[in-house]
């Protein structure tokens, strides 16, 4: 079990990592999604105690990383393939972290099994490619057998059957009962792994769900409407009170996905109709829509539709910190500094950012 | 976590690295052969020396003359031995598995001084053992003369500190290219540069190099006025080796890996 209780990092004026608090539990795979720069790695270094917190606290299974006797046993992690050093062979990597652990060396040999890298463990770590890399870093999270692991963009860069492969493996390890924390910024990604959902944008936490739940409060359905009597149809939906919207194109739009309201109403006003489809938005833009709303969030001291996740950060002051960056991030808004009333125009630096 | 464990680690990090093979043996092939170059010169050399310079002449030291460069490979050792982690990013890995990162530093400083003491040792008495036979039986002198033991572990020691010194450098600046950039120069040049212009050799005879090489000589320099000797020397340059660890250790413990 990982616990992060109000964990903040501030690099110089970025506040990568704003006062994040979740659990991430046992048994199951539980994904950690933001778009790029939104602070996963930032929060994956601090579980580790690589990077010191500004603010909050982190604890494995009750204790702080540094308290943990031979941590590689309780907790692995791949946060970047590429952290070895190249002229050390893939055996004596994993054997370095063995020995540093108490863990026998004979497990070296065992996990290289596991993730099929036995034909090149005396190859140096150089000559790797992503995939191979990919494998050793995994290698080394499985070392000490632990009960957590946790994985930074595990299927970055990976072919299909490495991918596979990987997701196959973290269903494996929660099923075992085991506590898989990892990251992407993929939400499609996530659907097909992921039990649970913690979302970030910009640092803080948007959602902290089960991947059912997501799916159900997010998957927005309409309903699409073409027909050549546009006037018509538009005066009988305005009339019947059905809310509307033009797509472009001639089409029309109505939320929700009941057609046969529309059906029956454009029958009896002898409307003809081209196409009437229930329409879903692909979780991918649910997604985004989320972290649009991230930025969206900032802007407006009191927000609109609070419908995501359980733990939504109540923020004392409206924005971020006195944005002194924000004339050169945004030089056509120099508004943040002279009119207060809208203090939050600085977040329009992208939460894509980094 | 024992101790030992991180000791071993640390172990199987520097031998499993072709760097550490290279750094030490071009140190110990540097500066023995270019011990023997300088006392074959020397013996050439030492019919046309007047009177005070042979009376000087001290054999011993003139058999550790390939040490100015010889300590260059040294100092790459050192600073390959830390800058390493960081330039391939293995450092996130190693304090991930050591998250207390004084032991860290303190089993990788351990392991790879111990490796140097031996290489050190082996280079000074193989120096002094060659370079007393290119200077032939008339010049030569032996391990049992007064004084000349020490030096020869001197000479040891000296290549030893030296990389530690380096390690404490490359703790505090990480990048491989940054620190070898700042301590090269320095030990080829700057240092014997302000020990020997007489406006700043006050400062400069206290320099880390200056005052560690004072123990590899029997006989003091025809004019000396260091006011320490050959074991106070030592112990300045110990003092420096131990400010660059703290220094490290220091930073180590409160950057972000």
């Amino acid at each position: 079990m990982i616990e992060i209780a109000g964990l903040s990092k501030r690099y110089g004026e970025k506040l990568a990592v704003d006062g994040l608090t979740f659990t991430v539990r046992p048994g199951t795979v539980t994904g950690f999604l933001g778009p790029n720069g939104a602070g996963k790695s930032t929060t994956m270094r601090m579980i580790l105690g690589l990077d010191h917190p500004t603010g909050g606290d982190v604890r494995i299974d009750g204790r702080h990383y540094h308290e943990l006797a031979d941590p590689l046993t309780y907790i692995g992690a791949l946060l970047d393939a590429k952290a070895v050093h190249g002229g050390r062979s893939a055996r004596n990597h994993l054997l370095c972290l063995a020995q540093s652990n108490g863990i026998p060396a004979r497990r070296v040999g065992e996990v290289l099994e596991t993730v099929g890298l036995t034909a090149v463990a005396r190859k140096k770590a150089k000559g790797f490619s992503l995939g191979m890399s990919q494998r050793l870093g995994i290698a080394g999270a499985l070392l000490g057998d632990p009960r957590i692991l946790m994985f930074d963009e595990p299927v970055n860069g990976l072919d299909p059957e490495g991918i596979h492969w990987i997701r196959g493996l973290m269903k494996s390890l929660a099923a075992q009962g085991r506590t898989v924390f990892v990251s992407s910024h993929l939400m499609s990604e996530m659907a097909l792994t992921a039990d649970h959902l913690v979302v970030i944008g910009q640092g803080r936490l948007l959602a902290d769900t089960t991947m059912a739940d997501f799916i159900e409060r997010n998957s927005r359905s309409w309903v699409r409407i073409r027909t050549p009597d546009r006037e018509r149809l538009l005066d009988a939906l305005h009339t019947a009170g059905i809310a509307v919207v033009e797509a472009g194109d001639g089409l029309l739009e109505v939320d929700g996905g009941r057609p046969e309201r529309i059906g029956e109403l454009a029958a009896r006003h002898q409307v003809v109709l081209h196409e009437l489809s229930v329409r879903q938005s692909s979780l991918e833009d649910a997604f985004m829509r989320l972290t649009a709303q991230s930025v969206e969030y900032h802007a407006r001291p009191e927000p609109a539709g609070q419908s995501w996740g359980a733990h939504r950060i109540a923020r004392t002051a409206a924005g971020p910190p006195a944005p002194k960056a924000a004339p050169t991030t945004t030089p056509a808004t120099p508004a943040p500094l002279t009119t207060p009333t809208t203090p939050a125009t600085a977040p329009t630096t992208t939460p894509t950012e980094g | 976590m024992a101790a030992t464990q991180v000791v071993r680690s640390e172990w199987t990090k520097i031998r499993s690295v072709a760097s550490t093979v290279w750094t030490l043996s071009l140190a110990a092939v540097v500066t023995i052969a270019l011990g023997m170059l300088i006392s074959a010169l020397s013996k050439n050399e030492f019919g046309s020396m007047g009177p005070r310079e042979r009376l000087s002449f001290d054999p011993t030291f003139v058999s550790f003359a390939g040490m100015t460069l010889g300590q260059l490979a040294m100092i790459v050792f050192g600073v390959l031995v830390v800058s390493n982690e960081y330039s391939t990013g293995m450092i996130r890995t190693s304090l991930a598995a050591v998250p207390r990162r004084g032991a860290f530093l303190a089993s990788k400083v351990a392991v790879a001084t111990g490796l140097a003491l031996v290489v050190g040792m082996a280079t000074g008495f193989a120096a002094f053992f060659l370079g007393q036979a290119m200077l032939g039986p008339q010049l030569r002198t032996t391990l049992d003369a007064p004084g000349v033991l020490r030096a020869v572990v001197g000479g040891g020691l000296y290549m030893t500190l030296i990389a530690v010194f380096s390690m404490g450098v490359a703790v505090m600046l990480r990048s491989p290219m940054l620190s070898l950039g700042v301590l090269m120069p320095f030990f080829f040049l700057v240092s014997n540069i302000l020990a020997n212009v007489s406006a700043t050799r006050k400062v400069g005879q206290y320099l880390p190099d200056q005052a560690g090489s004072r123990i590899m000589r029997v006989l003091p320099r025809v004019g000396d006025d260091t006011p320490y000797g050959p074991w106070g020397g030592l112990g300045i340059m110990v003092l420096w080796v131990i400010a660059a660890l703290a220094g490290g250790y220091a930073l180590l413990r409160r950057r972000d890996a």
